[in-house]
């Protein structure tokens, strides 16, 4: 009998291994980073000037627009999650790993976030006050988007994992994404409109936070299961 | 369709009754094959015929239509952790990321197996990359990608190889240390799984093979 190898394996060293990785790819490969951020940026400075600059009118659509243009900017860079990986074979590498599929999922989409999402957040407040948001929701924002791009990343990780393995998969990507996305738009700027109206909105954001921890759970799974099937 | 290729040893990974079908064609079907330590394999066929499709359902990565692969007479579904610990696959693609220099690839690549990460370094020298550690994977050619994901095989302690197409545009000297590699690894109770067009000189010797015929329905 040969003598079988087999290793204490820790989810946490596998983890920091995975977003360490997609990080330092990301730094050397910037377009991941800037794509969107530029995306993000030009879109809401387009809007005042089709729409013209009174502040009224901008401050009554602002969380509209930032929220629909964070949304799109995130569409535009997910196809990056898997699909590099798959083409140059990493990702077989990756599911025939000894670690749970989960972790390594998990990861990937961590690095993701902090690649996409969190640019997003630190440059939207300087957006807002170009569409005079309101004193007030600018709390508001950032809550919204703190708990609400971890969800955009989460769930269109799991449409990419299903389209990985089709070719020109772009459109099927935004169809079966962009419904998902709808809660998180609509519950996010209700938030911020009643927080301009100086009310509580803390029902809003409870709300958000649970479609979060509810992907956070459960689409790593989801995730793994639909890149089993998009590479067998 | 049965061939049993050695019988004094208790199986590595054997698989029962496989079927696979591939755009409504048959590639092979009621395959079984068992394969011990110090087996070392030729899977061989014309192009289309499974050869791939065969190694990656041996690996995993694909579900037959019927039948099932077994890791020491457990199935692989039931002991993924177990039998990845103990399986390296190579595939047509060598995993290897241009943004990332040869040592950082090979480094992540063994990590994420779970394996030492100190030696990297002779590695890399032993397949004659010494002087591109730092180089960016995207500057280097294609036989250099193949020898970076190849170094894993220096370092693992798995004892099944499974290994698709490993030669491809390895130059000839790389072809005959390989072939050695895979001798050592066989004497020392493992078991490598292989496809390749290439005629290598070990096959008289050691080799096994198994056929595939291309089928038309």
């Amino acid at each position: 009998m040969t003598n079988l190898a087999q290793q204490h394996l820790s989810y946490r060293a596998a983890f920091a291994l995975v977003v360490k990785r997609d990080l330092t790819i990301a730094l050397r490969h910037k377009d991941d980073i800037i794509n969107p951020l530029l995306f993000f940026i030009i879109v809401v400075t387009l809007f005042p000037l089709g729409i013209g600059p009174e502040a009224n009118t901008l401050s009554r659509i602002a969380p509209g627009i930032i929220w629909v243009a964070a949304l799109l900017a995130t569409l535009l860079s997910l196809d990056r999650l898997f699909k590099s990986d798959h083409a140059d074979g990493s990702l077989e590498q990756m599911l025939l790993s000894p670690h749970p599929i989960f972790i390594l999922v998990l990861a990937k989409i961590v690095a993701h976030w902090l690649i996409t999402g969190l640019p997003l957040i630190i440059i939207a407040p300087l957006l807002a006050v170009l569409l005079h948001l309101h004193e007030q929701s600018y709390a508001a924002l950032m809550l919204t988007l703190l708990l609400g791009t971890p969800v955009l990343s989460l769930l269109g990780a799991i449409g990419v994992a299903l389209t990985v393995g089709i070719k020109k998969g772009g459109v099927l990507l935004s169809l079966l994404v962009l419904p998902l996305y709808i809660p998180v738009l609509i519950f996010a700027t209700s938030a911020i409109d009643t927080a301009a109206l100086s009310l509580p909105y803390s029902g809003q954001l409870a709300i958000i936070a649970a479609l979060f921890f509810g992907s956070l759970t459960l689409a790593p799974f989801a995730v793994g299961a639909a890149l089993k099937v998009s590479t067998n | 369709m049965s061939l049993i290729l050695s019988e004094q040893l208790a199986p590595l990974i054997s698989a029962k009754q496989l079927t696979c079908i591939r755009e409504d064609r048959i590639l092979f079907e009621q395959l079984s094959l068992t394969i011990c330590a110090g087996d070392i394999i030729q899977v061989e066929g014309p192009n289309g015929a499974g050869k791939t499709s065969l190694l990656r359902i041996l690996a995993g990565l694909s579900q037959p239509f019927e039948g099932e692969v077994y890791f020491q007479d457990q199935a692989i579904t039931h002991c993924r952790e177990l039998f990845h610990q103990n399986l390296l696959y190579l595939g047509h693609l060598p995993g290897v990321k241009g943004e990332m220099s040869a040592i950082e690839n090979l480094t992540f690549n063994l990590a994420l197996h779970g394996l030492e990460t100190d030696q990297v370094e002779d590695d890399l020298a032993q397949v004659n990359l010494l002087g591109f550690e730092d180089s960016l994977a995207s500057h280097l050619s294609a036989g250099q990608h193949r020898r970076i994901a190849l170094a894993r095989l220096l370092n693992t302690k798995a004892p099944i190889w499974i290994l698709d197409e490993p030669f491809t545009a390895i130059d000839k000297q790389g072809v005959q240390n390989l072939e050695q590699l895979f001798l050592d690894h066989a004497e020392q109770g493992g078991c490598v799984i292989l496809t390749t067009h290439q005629d290598l000189t070990l096959a008289a010797k050691r080799m096994k093979k198994i056929s595939l015929t291309y089928r038309l329905y």
